[in-house]
């Protein structure tokens, strides 16, 4: 029961501390909708409907993980210019008690993206976007946030030792979005990729929502995000166990 | 002489100073991995839709990338200043402020058009692109070209700077205009007419089309017309930011907001 009051009052706080970051909310809504807009007139021009109202989709949720990518990879960094990350791991509770908030506000922000994304595409481009199953959307968006979420705090985990994680978390934005085919069909990709997509929650969540709107079988697809996203906790969980390990070791905490 | 020197060992300080973070670290995903990636996107992309060859996406891409490092590292000269309190210093010393601020711009041309050049080799390999190599001393002087231009622009934002505080913000909502404008992914024919006219003005648009041109075995000569127009918008765009650094100079003394961080 503590642990999930600490979950909650760590993601309000993150939330509204990012929602008042024009860096962290502003911009996270704005980045993707220049994406969003050059790969709604390049389909426009390709002619198909149906092309535009996937991209349409795939360019809502493309802000989830803008939002959650640079913002969750940098999350230790951050708290260690505020010099809370010592006092936070010091805690008695357990630290993914504190990092998992922190994933899960990050994609969070990216509801804003999404409903943005949508508005947009509809007002400017005219996509008229179907919801053939409203319950299963209902379920899949909380899914794919949860586990996009999950993801983000994996990152955070994995580059506590680095100080530039921000660049790395700001690299992953390009790839996650091609390879979760969030704009572009996985079959178009090179056949090794598909392997590296179907383990990441993004493509499950985002197939999901796209099989909720314009109709198929969205249910395997939020089971699986939902296990996917299960499982990046756990392994976070674990991450960083061994991470602060190692770091209270090597007296490493802060990298000075 | 004291210009001079002002320009070239001021300028070349200044870049390592500002820019003593963008280690390996940072410069390798930032400026050699997401460019190649944002390629890899659109030319997927336009693979999905059906709308132009991969050649059109590498070349596009990797030039208007060059506004990553022109448009960032310009604000910083700027932005970096007040952050590190520095900025007081250097306004209240009599140092000639055109090449203070010109030879700071230098080394920033220098990285965006190799950032942009990377990024055209890598998207061309990776790619399996044809672009004959006969064409690459003239793709050089066209990136070259692109990169001042888009530096011209950095120097107004680097003037807002003086100004706002979000810069970060600032620039990449600058990079975002010019991924959809600049024709570096949708077809400028295929844009609405206002949008094609502010195309007309904005840094990249000359040079992208400039460069398609010589990657389709064009000569440097038959587009010569084109990277004089790049260069005239990166001359004024340059001379206004000038201005504009000079006007915010002056009433950040007149109203003491040199220094507001």
């Amino acid at each position: 029961m503590n642990a999930l009051r600490l979950i909650y009052v760590g993601w309000l706080f993150q939330f509204k501390q990012l929602s008042r970051s024009s860096f962290d909310s502003f911009l996270a809504i704005l980045w993707p909708l220049f994406f969003a807009t050059v790969a709604f007139f390049m389909f426009r021009q390709g002619g198909n409907p149906d092309a535009l109202i996937y991209a349409g989709l795939g360019a809502a949720v493309m802000g989830i993980w803008t939002a959650t990518s640079v913002a969750a990879g940098s999350a230790l960094q951050r708290e260690r210019w505020y010099g809370t990350l010592e006092i936070l791991v010091a805690a008695p509770a357990h630290f993914s008690l504190v990092l998992l908030p922190i994933g899960l506000a990050t994609a969070c922000i990216g509801i804003y993206c999404m409903v943005t994304t949508l508005l947009w595409g509809r007002v400017l481009f005219g996509i008229d976007f179907p919801l053939d199953e409203p319950l299963a959307f209902a379920l899949a968006v909380p899914a794919t946030l949860l586990s996009i979420g999950a993801l983000g705090f994996l990152m955070a985990v994995a580059f506590a030792r680095y100080r530039t994680a921000w660049a790395l978390g700001s690299m992953t934005e390009y790839p996650i979005w091609l390879i979760c085919g969030f704009l572009v069909p996985l079959a178009l990709l090179p056949n090794w990729v598909p392997p590296i997509s179907w383990a990441l929650a993004p493509t499950w969540g985002m197939n999901a929502i796209r099989e909720s709107s314009t109709g198929g079988t969205p249910f395997p697809d939020i089971a699986m995000c939902i296990v996917l996203g299960a499982a990046y906790v756990t392994i976070g969980v674990l991450l960083t166990n061994s991470v602060l390990r190692a770091a209270r070791a090597k007296a490493s905490l802060s990298l000075t | 002489m004291t210009s001079l020197r002002i320009f070239a060992v001021g300028g070349l300080i200044s870049f390592r100073a500002l820019f003593h973070w963008l280690s390996p670290s940072i410069y390798i995903p930032s400026l050699i991995v997401a460019p190649l990636f944002q390629i890899l996107l659109f030319a997927y992309i336009g693979r999905s839709a059906g709308l132009a060859s991969d050649e059109f996406y590498v070349v596009g891409n990797a030039i208007q990338y060059a506004a990553i490092p022109c448009l960032f590292a310009m604000t910083n000269i700027v932005g970096g200043e007040k952050f590190q309190q520095t900025l007081g210093a250097i306004l209240v010393s009599p140092a000639p402020r055109l090449p203070l601020f010109f030879g700071r711009a230098v080394p920033v041309v220098v990285n965006g058009a190799f950032v942009a050049a990377v990024a055209l080799l890598a998207g061309t390999i990776v790619l399996g692109v044809d672009i004959p190599a006969s064409a690459a001393p003239s793709l050089a002087v066209v990136i070259l070209v692109a990169a001042f231009s888009c530096t011209g622009l950095g120097l107004i934002t680097a003037a807002l700077a003086l100004r706002i505080r979000e810069t970060a913000v600032l620039t990449n909502v600058l990079f975002g205009f010019l991924l959809i404008f600049t024709g570096a992914n949708i077809p400028l024919d295929d844009l609405p007419g206002w949008m094609q006219n502010v195309s007309d003005v904005l840094p990249f648009t000359h040079a992208i089309a400039a460069a398609r041109e010589l990657a389709d075995g064009a000569s440097l000569t038959s587009v010569l017309d084109l990277i004089g127009e790049e260069l005239l918008i990166g001359l004024v765009f340059a001379f206004l930011g000038y201005w504009l650094l000079r006007f915010f100079e002056l009433q950040g003394r007149r109203h003491s907001t040199l220094d507001r961080s």
